[in-house]
């Protein structure tokens, strides 16, 4: 059995102690925002916050987790997509197929709660999550945005 | 109105006693209802947020557009939308033309089912080929302007008024000497008892007279990417549903022999082990979690067809034997090649190598079945519902119009998800042991690693001559390798004339030709089929073609002491189009113009899926032979550019795609079975390789060509030719990360 904090609420699961927290995230509290993507930590799609910081959610069994650690899923990010980094993803229209987009978004949350003014070179090494569509210049772009910075040029309207 | 041609019109009597024979009411506004299967998940489905089937409220004036008491409009859109912004481009199409107020459009997809009960009124639902909108855009144009004829006549009819003196935008009819108005929303239902006027008779505006599409309007289905709350076929969750974990005989076109349950009997929450079909099992259990696991320890003897001993090296040398056999299908053959190199002043002679790739898409394979005695309905990623539609019911032995497909906006495509619906095969197998239960499979990545329909692995031979005066007199070309098409459908490539593998050498115009006029050509392929299953993979063979021809041609270039830019262009003159896209990126690119200390250039240019691409990238190399983009500029002609923010989005997302294959991509067999098996040893690029990307959108406005795919075949061959100019050295084999550059 596991008492987690997933997005402010106290929840308990009957689960096996070896059970990925992305599996516990998807199947037993229904948070499918968070997605599976390789199993291993290598994609990112699975990435969610605990105590503020970016994890892969994938590779944490349940059992190492304590009921005082934080997590927080896409789902709990902000309240109507409002926190700037989704605001900058809608400015910049980042998406395209979406799939591994809530954890590019939690993967800038992280790295933008932590460092206000990343540079290129903090954003290359925060960003490390596959995007198989290619959608990378408008994820630089709209961290940047999210940042503060200028609005990249030849946006859409 | 003239007679209803072609766009049929709805005229569903649906009474109570049709109702009560499993059929439930969809819609019933206007007398007017789309009878829909009242056992189907499509209620329960659209609860947990998914858009299922063509079920909207409102007047259907046309197949492709329901209009709302609200003035909203919802667009039909028949082709898959799996990132690469489909259905917000054809959503312009069809707005544009219906002169609706672009902020109330909506959009959802008919089903496979709905689609065969009206005898396929919204045409092809496959989506590949980067033919989403070019082969359908006349046909969705029509449905547009249809609608606004028929809505403004219902106006004309209301208001007592020729409908030639009324004039309509963004929703609104106004009769000007009356000064009255009408809302689409408040005509709807009387523009929908209207016949439809002959699709023939309607003119299309022309792009210059173009409001909503043309223009780099922002995607429509972006908000539930931001938040979670999209509903991937993964993410659905169904009522009392079990879950499936698959693993398919690692040896391609081996068998099943044995499994021994009793090893994972005690196990919680295992349901059942399931043979499917000769040559998976999959392990069903209360969570995917416990059954992945559960299969993961559970011993399978496999059969492997004598195909154990199965390496890269058998297959080299099988694609090795293709390059040198006497025969081959000679596809073009003009002038006197052969001869024309033997006499020339200098020979340039290459041996090129591509392998075998993985598409990879971030959603790994899954589907959910539900299967009874006499119905079955599936949730599928799928680039093609009616191909999972097929699939579904020939795996359940059920008529198709007992099946039912509902298509989820897949995770990435790429090609994996058209044609080949295994994974619909898969789960209908496995849920008709569970009758009536939902069943969710999901492939492990390590499953879609190993199952894949793979980019084919091949090899060519090229050969060139120059004259004293450095021109190139001749060209042979000696395709070897896998063909797709022999793969699908033998019979179609009987002999080894398989046209397919030579995208892109093409002597026709309009889809995949060759940008260049030689005096001596010839082109030749050597089919050479391994036992490893082939598909389409985003670009197909342009991509390989485009390495071989244009990183030749670069050898053939430097070999003449010849400018890249300048030695191209002299064989263009018959190919103003390929030319203007070559000229257009090497100029943005500032071709000539002194770089950094370090920086050099690569140029290429290659034509695919009825559209111009040319690329210019700038690459050094560090002192530990890592190669760095600096910058990529893309020059594209895809005729009509119906959203230039999402075409450049596309172009970005090729140079990802492109340049993982070129720097890490590559599928090895050994003992008869892919070797590799996650990213960790099949890398995908990320972020901090992503070049800085320009795009050049050029349309022509005179044809309709593809976007998706059409830049990809000259991102590798652009980086390679700046790498060859950087070490002097050419790269003829990839991925790149096989050579040491320092």
């Amino acid at each position: 059995m596991a008492r987690l904090n997933v997005n402010g609420k106290m929840r308990t699961v009957e689960v096996e102690a070896d059970t990925p927290l992305l599996w516990v995230i998807r199947e037993q509290f229904g948070l499918t925002g968070t997605k599976y993507g390789c199993g291993v930590a290598q994609c990112g799609a699975c990435s969610v916050h605990v105590n503020g910081e970016v994890r892969r959610s994938c590779s944490i069994p349940v059992g190492v987790l304590k009921s005082s650690d934080r997590i927080t899923t896409i789902e709990g990010l902000s309240h109507n997509a409002s926190h700037p980094v989704q605001r900058a993803w809608a400015e910049i229209d980042v998406p395209q197929c979406g799939y591994c987009q809530s954890g590019q978004i939690m993967a800038a949350a992280a790295l933008l709660a932590r460092n206000k003014r990343p540079t290129d070179a903090d954003i290359d090494a925060a960003m490390t999550n596959i995007c198989r569509c290619g959608t990378y210049q408008r994820i630089r772009a709209a961290v940047k945005l999210a940042a503060g910075g200028a609005k990249a040029a030849g946006g859409a309207q | 109105m003239s007679a209803p041609v072609g766009l049929p019109r709805r005229r569903f009597i649906v009474d109570s006693a049709l109702a009560g024979g499993g059929f439930a009411l969809g819609m019933s506004l206007s007398g007017r209802a789309l009878a829909v299967p009242a056992a189907s998940g499509l209620a329960a489905a659209t609860a947990l947020g998914g858009s299922f089937g063509a079920n909207a409220a409102g007047a259907e004036v046309t197949v492709w557009v329901v209009v709302q008491a609200d003035d909203h409009c919802v667009i039909r859109i028949a082709r898959s939308e799996m990132g690469q912004g489909t259905l917000t481009g054809l959503a312009q199409l069809v707005a544009e033309e219906l002169e609706c107020d672009w902020s109330k459009v909506k959009t959802e997809f008919p089903t496979p089912g709905q689609s065969l009960a009206r005898k396929r009124a919204w045409g092809e639902m496959g989506t590949g080929g980067s033919r989403g909108i070019r082969t359908s855009e006349d046909y969705v144009r029509r449905g547009g302007a249809a609608a606004r004829i028929m809505l403004m006549q219902a106006a004309a009819n209301r208001l007592g008024v020729p409908v030639s003196e009324l004039a309509v935008e963004r929703g609104v009819i106004r009769h000007a000497a009356s000064g009255r108005s009408l809302r689409y929303g408040e005509v709807c239902e009387a523009a929908a008892r209207l016949d439809a006027p002959d699709p023939r008779s309607i003119t299309l505006k022309k792009p210059t007279e173009w409001k909503i599409a043309g223009k780099p309007l922002k995607r429509l289905d972006t908000a539930a990417k931001l938040d979670g709350s999209k509903k991937f076929a993964l993410d659905l969750e169904l009522p009392g549903m079990v879950y499936a974990a698959i693993k398919d005989c690692p040896v391609f076109g081996g068998k099943v022999v044995s499994v021994d349950e009793s090893a994972i009997a005690a196990r919680k929450g295992v349901k059942k082990v399931v043979r499917v079909g000769d040559t998976a099992v999959a392990v069903v259990a209360d969570t995917w979690w416990r059954a992945r696991s559960a299969l993961a320890a559970l011993p399978i003897v496999w059969d492997e067809a004598g195909l154990g001993n199965r390496s890269s090296a058998t297959i080299d040398a099988l694609l090795k034997d293709g390059l040198d056999a006497p025969n081959a299908f000679v596809y073009r053959n003009e002038g006197d090649a052969p001869a024309a190199i033997a006499g020339a002043v200098k020979r340039i002679d290459a041996d090129y190598a591509t392998p075998f790739l993985a598409h990879a898409t971030m959603e790994p394979m899954n589907a959910t079945a539900r299967v009874t005695a006499d119905r079955a309905e599936a949730w599928v990623p799928t680039q093609n519902g009616e191909g999972s539609h097929a699939s579904l019911a020939e795996a359940t032995g059920l008529p198709l119009d007992r099946c039912e497909i509902y298509k989820c906006d897949p995770g990435g495509g790429f090609g994996r998800r058209g044609g080949n619906q295994d994974y619909v095969r898969q789960v209908a197998l496995i849920a008709k042991q569970f009758p009536g239960v939902p069943v969710k499979l999901i492939w492990s990545r390590e499953e879609d690693m190993a199952h894949d329909f793979y980019r084919p692995i091949s090899q060519c031979r090229l050969s060139a001559g120059l004259d004293a005066n450095g021109q190139l007199v001749g060209l042979q070309v000696r395709l070897s390798g896998q063909s797709i098409n022999a793969f699908i459908n033998p019979g179609s490539v009987a002999d080894g004339r398989d046209e397919r593998q030579l995208q892109g050498w093409y002597e026709k115009a309009g889809d995949a030709q060759l940008g260049y006029t030689l005096p001596n050509l010839r082109i030749e392929y050597a089919m050479r089929n391994s036992h490893v299953p082939v598909g389409p993979w985003r670009g197909v063979n342009t991509n390989q073609n485009g390495v071989y021809m244009e990183c030749f041609l670069e050898e053939v270039a430097r070999a003449a002491g010849a400018d890249s830019w300048q030695f191209r262009r002299r064989l263009m003159a018959n190919h103003p189009k390929h030319l203007a896209v070559l000229d257009a990126a090497a100029e943005r690119a500032g071709w000539g113009k002194p770089l950094p200390a370090g920086v050099h250039r690569g140029i290429a240019q290659f034509m695919g899926y009825g559209s111009y691409s040319a690329a210019v990238a700038e690459v050094s190399i560090g002192s530990d032979g890592r190669v760095k983009v600096h910058r990529l500029v893309f020059a594209l002609n895809c005729g009509h550019a119906v959203n230039p923010h999402q075409i450049a989005a596309q172009v970005e997302g090729s140079v990802a795609y492109g340049l993982s294959a070129t720097f890490y991509g590559e599928c090895t067999i050994d003992k008869g079975r892919v070797v590799e098996s996650n990213f960790h040893d099949y890398p995908i690029m990320r972020l901090a390789d992503m070049p800085p990307v320009e795009t050049i959108v050029m349309p022509s406005n005179d044809f309709w060509g593809g976007v998706g795919e059409p830049t990809i075949c000259v991102v590798g061959p652009a980086v390679l030719n700046a790498v060859f100019a950087a070490t002097g050295k050419p790269v003829r084999s990839l991925p790149l990360r096989r050579h040491k550059l320092a």
